[in-house]
């Protein structure tokens, strides 16, 4: 049962074979006995899970159950959920408990009637690729536990690698949702900028982040996306679009070629030097295996692709500064002790609450945003952003979807790039021209280097979730990557 | 660029973040190091491009000045570091 989809689950429960109390039950129990492993877990709350549990199972006694209606998921604790503690992984809000629900909550419990299971870990405020800026301490790959799950939705990976959860939310600012999939054999969606209410998620980078789901696979993510999209008043940059089914269509393989007539579009920039050799062979593997199925290869060309870093570290530190310019101490979060005046509180309060990485981009952001330094730094990373922007116009010209590696490495050790914070902003190499366009990325298992799992990422024209969702689903059809489990979790 | 201990502890006030001596040329270091990676992107003519802000290009929704929240005054101010009589209480500002 742990290891079943999320259609098998739904199946299970519609059948009475299970109860929802009973399959929350047996992921809690999972969560009692391995997060003291893996830390993947912030919070659990068992009698707040049981409630929904309760609800979940009269609904379906009833008959008035949706598609996830009583499947229990992991929360990354960047979703505010009322009566939840929720601490971003900071120690500002550490003692943190919303009075309200994000709408990606809102709509979980209430209208899908899903089972949260508790908060997972996650980088402090989502800055981070490797979990190691959270307060409540690093997170354990479940591949190789002296390893890092990726970041920043490393405790969502890690729940569900170690099947603690079936599922779980993420969000991808640079490549958060993609990267922690790809370290650690998930598959994992980041929709078009706009799709997924940003409403009581705690904000980044505003103009870059969105949630989206993580999960074993391409299908689960898309029952997942069914229940998080949706306009919503409340977020200023949520669009209106039609409601679509993005399960629709994931059925089985029929034919030897069911992706004919794909053009799939190989940028030579991800295929250059940069990326690690195994790694490479893996997603080399994977193009041959997407040939098999009837697609065609066409080299494209994202010319601009190396500036989406040091873009990046302007755009996202400014409005994080911006962002982050709430915690002052004053009507929720951490406040120091001792202060000599309301200035001295700020810094103190500040200083003390955010951690090194938190620290150091909001200094980036006043930096670059201060006045003197706004043209060479913000107008100009806004520029290259265009420029970034425009070279996905061109190449979705020649094609219909892109691939590439999600990650240049594999998950890599502990401590190994904690001091180096360059190096750790170079992990996301491959996803942060994603966010800077706005489009939408998934990461998908596609085999292992060294014992440990590698990403292929799939990047999609705007809107173009079901495409995208359809093609990783035909090649999660013809291989069983994703089915892969790690040692001792089966 | 290189910045200097006195930019960084300017930046770490505008900021109103307290960084102590010892931090500072640590911080120092780090960003200075951030910044090399920065500037890569002053090699590039970005002449005639128009900054884009933002993914969508949507102008702001506006709606209806009416309120829609119930008065959740108590829940918002329960999760403050200090209140007293339904206020937030921070040190005297005017001396």
């Amino acid at each position: 049962m742990i290891n079943a989809s999320l259609k098998e689950l739904a199946q299970a429960l519609a059948a009475k074979k299970i109860s929802s109390v009973e399959l929350s039950t047996l992921f809690l129990d999972r969560i009692e006995r391995l997060n003291p492993v893996f830390n993947a877990f912030v919070t659990v709350d068992r009698e707040k899970s049981r409630k929904m549990a309760l609800e979940a199972d009269a609904r379906i006694a009833a008959g008035t159950a949706g598609p996830l209606t009583g499947i229990p998921i992991a929360q990354k604790d960047i979703f505010c959920a009322e009566g939840w503690t929720t601490t971003c992984g900071s120690k500002m809000l550490a003692n943190f408990v919303s009075p309200y629900d994000a709408t990606v909550i809102r709509k979980m419990h209430g209208e899908a009637g899903m089972v949260s299971l508790g908060k997972t870990n996650m980088d402090e405020f989502a800055m981070g690729s490797s979990n190691e800026t959270s307060y409540f301490g690093a997170v354990r790959n479940p591949w190789d536990r002296e390893r890092v799950p990726g970041g920043s939705s490393g405790g969502s990976a890690a729940a569900i690698a170690s099947r603690m959860a079936p599922a779980a939310t993420g969000t991808d600012t640079g490549g958060s949702i993609r990267q922690p999939a790809a370290l650690c054999n998930l598959t994992g969606l980041k929709p078009t900028y706009g799709l997924v209410s940003r409403y009581g998620m705690i904000a980044f980078a505003s103009s870059l982040d969105q949630g989206g789901p993580m999960a074993a696979s391409a299908e689960d993510c898309a029952l997942l996306l069914n229940t998080m999209v949706g306009f919503d008043e409340r977020d200023s940059t949520s669009l209106e679009r039609p409601a679509e089914d993005y399960a629709r269509g994931l059925g089985e393989n029929s034919g030897d070629k069911p992706l004919a007539g794909l053009r799939i579009g190989l940028p030579k920039e991800f295929f250059g030097a940069g990326c690690d050799a195994g790694v490479m062979a893996a997603v080399q593997a994977a193009i041959a295996e997407y040939e098999k199925l009837g697609a065609t290869c066409v080299e494209v060309s994202l010319p601009n692709s190396h500036l989406s870093v040091p873009a990046y570290y302007v755009i996202a530190p400014a409005e994080a500064s911006s962002n982050l310019s709430r915690f002052d101490g004053v009507r929720y979060g951490f406040r120091a002790e001792e202060y000599a005046n309301l200035d001295d509180m700020y810094m103190k309060s500040r200083a003390q609450g955010f951690g090194a990485e938190v620290k150091r981009r909001i200094l980036i952001g006043t930096y670059v945003l201060s006045h003197g330094y706004y043209d060479a730094y913000y107008l100009q990373a806004q520029r290259i952003r265009r420029l970034i922007a425009n070279d996905f116009v061109e190449a979705f010209k020649r094609c219909d979807v892109i691939l590439g590696p999600t990650s240049p490495s594999t998950a890599f050790k502990l401590g190994e790039k904690a001091a180096d914070p360059v190096q750790m902003y170079l992990s996301d190499i491959y996803t942060i021209a994603v966010n800077l366009a706005g489009l939408p990325g998934m990461s998908l298992p596609c085999g292992f280097a060294g014992g440990l799992p590698v990403g292929l990422q799939l990047i999609g024209n705007y809107f173009a979730e079901s495409a995208l969702l359809n093609v990783a689903h035909r090649y999660q059809q013809a291989t069983d990557w994703h089915r892969r489990l790690p040692h001792g979790i089966e | 660029m290189s910045l200097t201990l006195e930019q960084v502890q300017r930046i770490a006030h505008l900021a109103r973040v307290e960084i102590s001596e010892s931090e500072a040329s640590t911080t120092r270091d780090h960003l200075n190091g951030i910044f090399e990676l920065i500037e890569q992107m002053q090699a590039v003519n970005t002449s005639g491009v128009e900054p884009m802000a933002h993914a969508q290009d949507l102008s702001q929704r506006l709606r209806d000045d009416a309120v829609t929240d119930a008065d959740r005054r108590a829940a918002f101010l329960a999760v403050a570091p200090e209140t007293e009589a339904g206020l937030y209480l921070v040190p005297k500002v005017i001396e």
